[in-house]
């Protein structure tokens, strides 16, 4: 195939496709580099054998997970660390379905993602062809937008216009269905415009409304028991710098939400610790009994609100979000801004916001927080799951990347392991994704290659997408992964013990491989530890090593996460306080 | 319940139907009807739902869950305006000869047309606001309803409006 490239059409991607057909798979590729793309996390098949094809030719660094469900969340990973969208590649049908939990997982927790799947030829869409599923059709209620390419001459607008809406706004992820004719067309329009964007229904609000400012100002100089609530949306602005200076300067008492957490440091004497199901006596209690709630960034989630008829029954609410949507969706707002979490903070800032005589509140809150810690009950031989958190935290100075699988590991992590940075904390929020922790660690070392990357799973989350470990084996990526293994479905077992009479069905899992025979079988150093001296000497070596480790850390089965507020009922009404 | 009437101007990508009737199921509204079609700017249609929502904040949730959507460029709660509306409704009613003129003399008072006939059907089409087509279906049911289609109801704002209707903040 020898088609004549014009001049300009040349010069656009670079030059040196000169009497070369341009193919859609070599446009695709060029305006990947285009968006500045680092790396694609993919798995190669039929349908994309002509943008593999094209990669060869014009290598983009791309990590081969070994499963698509593996990629996704690596792409998460990355996303969430490096505040940048992360890149996925898969087939379609099989490889494109194989997505869909990673999908969901990115809407719920609004990581930006730009996700491309193959799809069967244009001409047999529709036919029930050989691996075609209605990828676009399966997607379109977990994704902030999707696409089918159907002209070869669209596919720069719609990749430029894919990371833009995935990473703009409320972040999120964007799929582009490319079927594998499109990959394989000519592209003939004269001028490859990367830059266009044609959203006329598409244009967030960032800049905060002065007056709701004004009032917000207002509000908090009034209040006598104020607090903030801070979400992702602090981090996904970038905004702890300035928050953290906001809160310092107010005197105002913080609590997180579990993806909040890093927005302000987690030893920093003003932050009560994360509120919600699981969150601390004091955070909750201040929820409870504050006259004013400033929420910057936080959704209202189920699992940090509890029952609605008693979330803040007292207080005045401050909603600022960037999505309009998410105001007044689950509690009634006084005082609404749609803005960017950083413009409106700045705004604040600018004001010179500031609190009046709220001494007696904060002196409350701090002895609330005194009196009812986090807390755990040592025993006399083996670890705790907490004990073993507080132990990584002490290793690697609270300055880590963590990322955790769902249940109990990721609740006491939550709780024990103190961030002293931002987006430090890697965990699936909304979806709940177990098998997300582990390979979301890869992510997170890949786009940060000089930090320590510790992922925390359960046994359970970690046999999920254990494959992955072939990628540390293969790129030497120094992940820990630490297995704090119950031998149990753990939050499982805690809601049958608490709620079902300890009837323990099928959440005990007295079977599983030698993590550590795993390790090695992937040619990776592994370790088990059942007592505290040993994981002390073991959790030093290894987080201090730059090889990938595996640690398979036995802790007690039988151990709950609390305190703990059961579905249901509201904050005030903690189980397992003192 | 209320029962309100929402407009939405949409960017005609393939699949837009879908993603807005997909979000309506997925945040759990009822729709009652819904029309689209082209408007006067190629690439651009309109649709109209026909909705009940549960009280003010499902509504503005509903609003704003619509206004989200890439491809909707305007939303607009039409319902406390000053709006005309109207619906299509093609009725097959049984006619043998001994009633037909009956039949014929309710027909004319709404303005409906016979716009088929055979022995014993004739097929009216009958337009106006959806209550009076409902009027109309009423009185002709008696007779025997053969086949019914109703197209759901469009509407527009009228241009002289008398009093500003409370707007909802989509903000
Ligand atoms: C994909 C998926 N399936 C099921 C669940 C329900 N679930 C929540 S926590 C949990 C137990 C997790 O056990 P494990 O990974 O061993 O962690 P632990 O709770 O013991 O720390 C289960 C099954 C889930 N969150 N995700």
């Amino acid at each position: 195939m020898s088609v004549q490239v014009n001049a300009k059409q040349a010069e656009a991607l670079g030059g040196d496709v000169e009497k070369q057909a341009v193919q859609g798979a070599d446009i695709f590729i060029q305006s990947l580099q285009n968006e500045g793309v680092e790396m694609i996390f993919g798995y190669p098949g039929g349908a994309v054998l002509p943008i593999y094809d094209a990669l060869y030719k014009n290598p983009i660094p791309h990590i081969l997970a070994r499963h698509e469900q593996g990629a996704i969340h690596a792409a998460e990973g990355y996303a969430r660390v490096s505040g940048k969208a992360g890149v996925v590649i898969a087939t379609s049908g099989p490889g494109a379905t194989n997505l869909v939990t990673g999908i969901a997982d990115a809407m719920m927790d609004s990581l930006p993602l730009v996700v491309f799947t193959g799809q069967v030829a244009s001409a047999v869409i529709g036919t029930d062809a050989f691996q075609e599923a209605d990828i676009v059709g399966i997607t379109q209620p977990i994704t902030k937008h999707n696409y089918q390419v159907k002209d070869v001459n669209d596919l720069p607008r719609i990749i430029h216009e894919a990371f833009h809406i995935a990473s703009t706004g409320r972040p999120g992820p964007v799929l582009v269905d490319i079927p594998k004719n499109v990959s394989n067309e000519i592209f003939t329009k004269a001028d490859v415009k990367q830059n266009e964007v044609n959203l006329p229904g598409y244009q967030p609000t960032t800049t905060p409304n002065f007056l709701q400012i004004q009032k917000v100002a207002q509000a908090i100089q009034k209040a006598e028991k104020p607090l903030v609530l801070a979400g992702a949306g602090i981090l996904h602005a970038k905004a702890s710098k300035e928050f953290t200076s906001f809160i310092e300067q107010t005197g105002l008492p913080v609590t997180n939400t579990l993806l909040g957490l890093g927005t302000i440091h987690g030893e920093h004497s003003q932050f009560l610790g994360m509120a919600g199901m699981h969150g601390t006596y004091a955070a909750n209690m201040a929820i409870c009994e504050c006259d004013l709630l400033i929420n910057i960034g936080a959704r209202f989630d189920d699992r940090l609100t509890g029952n609605l008829e008693h979330f803040a029954p007292n207080a005045q609410i401050i909603h600022i979000d960037i999505d309009p949507a998410e105001i007044g969706k689950n509690v009634p707002t006084d005082i609404p801004i749609v803005a960017d979490a950083k413009e409106a903070i700045q705004a604040l800032l600018k004001l010179g916001v500031v609190t009046e005589g709220i001494g007696d509140w904060t002196a409350h809150l701090n002895g609330m927080k005194q009196e009812f810690p986090l807390h755990y009950k040592n025993e006399e031989e083996g670890i705790l799951p907490q004990e073993a958190i507080e132990m990584i935290h002490k290793h690697t100075g609270g300055d880590a990347i963590v990322t955790t699988d769902v249940g109990q590991h990721q609740m006491w992590t939550a709780q024990y392991y103190k961030f002293n940075h931002p987006d430090h904390w890697v965990t699936s929020g909304g979806l709940g994704t177990m098998g997300f922790g582990f390979p979301a660690a890869i992510g997170a070392q890949l786009a940060k290659p000089n930090e320590t990357v510790v992922a925390i799973t359960g046994d359970g989350g970690f046999q999920m997408t254990l494959q992955e470990l072939s990628l540390l084996q293969e790129s030497q990526i120094p992940v820990k992964v630490v297995i704090l293994n119950n031998q149990c479905l753990g939050m499982v077992r805690q809601w049958q013990e608490t709620f079902y009479q300890e009837r323990y069905s099928q959440s005990l899992m007295p079977s599983q491989p030698d993590f550590v025979k795993l390790a090695q079988a992937y040619d990776l150093e592994g370790y088990k530890v059942s007592s505290l001296d040993e994981a002390d000497e073991v959790f030093k070596k290894a987080l201090q090593s730059n090889k990938p480790v595996l640690i398979d850390c036995r802790v007690k089965q039988i151990e709950n996460v609390y305190p703990m507020v059961a579905p249901g009922k509201g904050l005030h009404e903690m189980l397992g306080v003192k | 319940m209320m029962k309100r009437i929402i407009t939405t101007t949409v960017i005609n990508q393939s699949g837009v139907l879908n993603r807005v009737t997909g979000l309506l199921m997925k945040r759990q509204f009822n729709i009652e009807s819904i029309t689209v079609g082209h408007t006067e700017q190629p690439g651009i249609s309109k649709m109209t739902f026909v909705v009940h929502v549960e009280d003010q904040r499902k509504l503005e949730q509903l609003l704003k869950q619509l206004q989200k959507q890439i491809d909707v460029l305007k939303v607009n709660d039409i319902s406390d305006k000053a709006i005309v509306t109207r619906e299509l409704a093609l009725i097959k009613i049984l006619s043998p000869p001994a009633v037909r003129s009956e039949i014929t003399s309710i027909i004319e008072p709404f303005r409906a047309t016979v716009i088929d006939m055979s022995k014993n059907v004739i097929t009216v089409q009958v337009t106006g606001d959806p209550e009076k087509v409902e009027a109309f279906i009423d009185l002709v049911k008696p007779y025997g309803i053969k086949e019914m289609t109703r197209t759901g109801a469009t509407s527009f704002v009228r241009e002289n409006q008398k009093t500003p209707s409370q707007q909802l903040s989509i903000l």
